[in-house]
């Protein structure tokens, strides 16, 4: 079938809609001059900078711990709450728990941020915890909404997968822990991952939830960049953004390459 | 052996719990419950709670529910909300802003799936991983690129000047074309990974039936193809306009002072007003009139997808 101009060319200015920003931050990060439209030559001053703006620095280091702690507590939580769903059969409160599972999904970010921001000082009233907002309760919140998108992939793997080898290890004498943690988890694994690499960057590129709940001394990487980027363009950040796309470029083609690979095979 | 050696003082423990009902399956069950419970279902009431009390001088700034003995509750807050057409018209605002976003990336998006559908195999795969990749790259700072690009002496402004399209810098940044510029553009991976992934199980047996008896490839097109791919077209429309809704960083961003979003709005009133209760009721008539009925639609199509 011959199919004409149309399509291809459509392709490609969506794909250059999708990509001149990204490829315009780069470029405009090693801008000599700070005004983005002049090009005052090439530089790399402001990667210089970054690495020596102690306010950019600490905020992602506080932005990476939250990112590993709360994306962790999700995949934990997460998964038990896709195995009550499909291998627990029609228990007590089923009904409530896919609703509590999926709506984070639906909701608009001011609500959550808000709602948990209400909660914690209600809860601070009432039993002295948590003691003021901070990181703990950015870990909270982030694995609160995490773990729903960890349910739903890891969800997905189970009821993909053939429970018929679950139930020959039961069969043969195994206790349900045991039958979880010898077949079930490594058969679930890749969806773990996915739901831990999900639940990461969902946690790194939170501004709205963060910002209710976050305290003094817990300002994350998105809060920072925000509170500077209100103000302008700001090459520094330019250099921040080419960093992460560097990072996020390698590790998804690495990424790419294993999983043609393991394809091929 | 060594395993049911090693289980036996567990199972004298597990017996002793299960006298109380506390079983490893109930155990199981309410982690996850209790969590979900603590940190999402009550957090609602107590929004509820705070919706229902009066702003104060104090901290927290709100009234307390029960005081002199007698349960305080105002509606005062709902009724500042019917009457200010500041959140009537915030609330519009916000779906019509969703709405046309959603049409667009769905016209964009379509073209865009249907191609990577019908690309020969290491292209397609290729093609899909650019898809993905912004994904994964911080969202926020992709929306800010788009100020470099749209503000007045950005870099759109400059290349229009420099071919002579324009004579006079156009004024994007700050208006609500740069809010529908940057939803559609952040939204529109959302729109394309559902579509595809429809279009690449579309039988091309289908297709060439249809050519086969004499219709127009447009004609294939809008009879057959599209009726094929209406799932992927309500996922894909679905997870743009239901997170665009709700949007506070792009309009806060890329938006002017008199772009009206509710997101945009209940933070406002949060951060800026410090009116809590006032806030609350926003969240509240958000949930009511926005969220629970996208609940609702999603579950009857769950529902619809399962028959």
């Amino acid at each position: 079938m011959k199919r004409g101009f149309f399509l291809p060319v459509v392709a490609f200015a969506g794909f250059l809609f999708l990509y001149i920003p990204i490829v315009s931050l780069v470029i405009f990060s090693f801008n000599k001059s700070k005004l983005v439209t002049v090009w005052g030559g090439w530089s790399t001053k402001w990667y210089v900078e970054l690495l020596n703006d102690p306010q950019i620095l600490g905020a992602a280091w506080i932005s990476l711990k939250i990112g590993v702690v709360s994306a962790t507590l999700a995949t934990i939580l997460g998964t038990i709450a896709a195995i009550v769903l499909t291998r627990f059969g029609r228990v007590r409160g089923r009904g409530l728990l896919i609703g509590m599972v999926t709506a984070p999904l639906v909701m608009p970010e001011v609500i959550t941020g808000l709602s948990l921001l209400l909660l914690f000082i209600s809860m601070e009233a009432m039993f002295g915890w948590p003691a003021g907002r901070g990181i703990l309760t950015i870990i909270i919140a982030h694995t609160t909404f995490s773990m729903a998108y960890v349910a739903v992939v890891v969800q997905s793997r189970l009821v993909d997968m053939d429970d018929a080898i679950e139930e020959a290890a039961s069969d043969l004498g195994a206790k349900p822990m045991r039958v979880f943690f010898d077949i079930t988890l490594p058969m679930i694994a890749p969806s773990l991952i996915s739901g831990w690499l999900l639940s990461f960057t969902l946690s790194l590129d939170d501004l709205v939830i963060a910002s209710f709940v976050s305290g003094p001394g817990a300002s994350t990487l998105p809060i920072v960049i925000f509170s500077k980027v209100r103000l302008g363009v700001t090459p520094e950040i330019n250099a921040l953004a080419t960093l992460i796309v560097v990072v996020v470029a390698i590790g998804i083609s690495i990424a790419w390459f294993l999983m043609r690979k393991k394809v091929k095979t | 052996m060594t395993a049911l050696r090693a289980t036996s003082p567990w199972r004298k423990t597990a017996a002793l719990l299960a006298r109380f009902g506390l079983t490893g399956r109930a155990l199981v069950i309410a982690v996850p419950m209790l969590w979900l419970l603590v940190f999402f279902l009550v957090p609602f009431l107590v929004v509820l709670k705070i919706s229902f009390a009066d702003p104060m001088l104090a901290r927290p700034p709100y009234s307390p529910l029960f005081a002199d003995g007698s349960i305080q509750v105002t509606i005062g807050n709902y009724a500042y909300l019917w009457e200010d057409s500041l959140y009537i018209n915030a609330y519009w605002s916000s779906i019509k802003i969703a709405f046309f976003s959603t049409v667009m990336a769905l016209l964009i998006g379509y073209p865009m799936a249907y191609y990577i559908a019908r690309s020969p195999e290491p292209k397609r795969s290729l093609l899909l991983l650019l898809i993905v990749l912004p994904f994964w790259t911080s969202f926020l700072l992709r929306v800010y690129a788009w100020i470099g690009i749209l503000k007045t002496k950005g870099v759109l402004n400059m290349v229009l000047m420099k071919i002579g399209l324009i004579d006079q810098p156009l004024i994007i940044m700050q208006t609500d074309v740069a809010v529908y510029i940057g939803i559609v553009y952040t939204y529109l991976p959302f729109m394309i990974l559902p579509l595809y992934a429809n279009l690449v199980k579309l039988d091309n047996a289908m297709l060439e039936a249809s050519a086969d008896l004499g219709a127009k490839p447009m004609a294939t097109f809008f009879r057959i193809t599209i009726p094929l791919s209406m799932p992927g077209i309500v996922a894909g429309s679905m997870l743009v306009f239901i997170p665009a809704i709700g949007e506070f960083v792009i309009p806060a961003l890329l938006g002017g002072p008199d772009t009206l979003m509710i997101g945009k709005v209940l933070w406002t009133e949060f951060f800026s007003n410090r009116d809590w209760p006032v806030a609350s009721a926003v969240a509240i008539a958000m949930l009511i009139l926005l969220v629970i009925p996208i609940m609702l639609l999603r579950m009857a199509q769950s529902k619809g997808a399962d028959t």
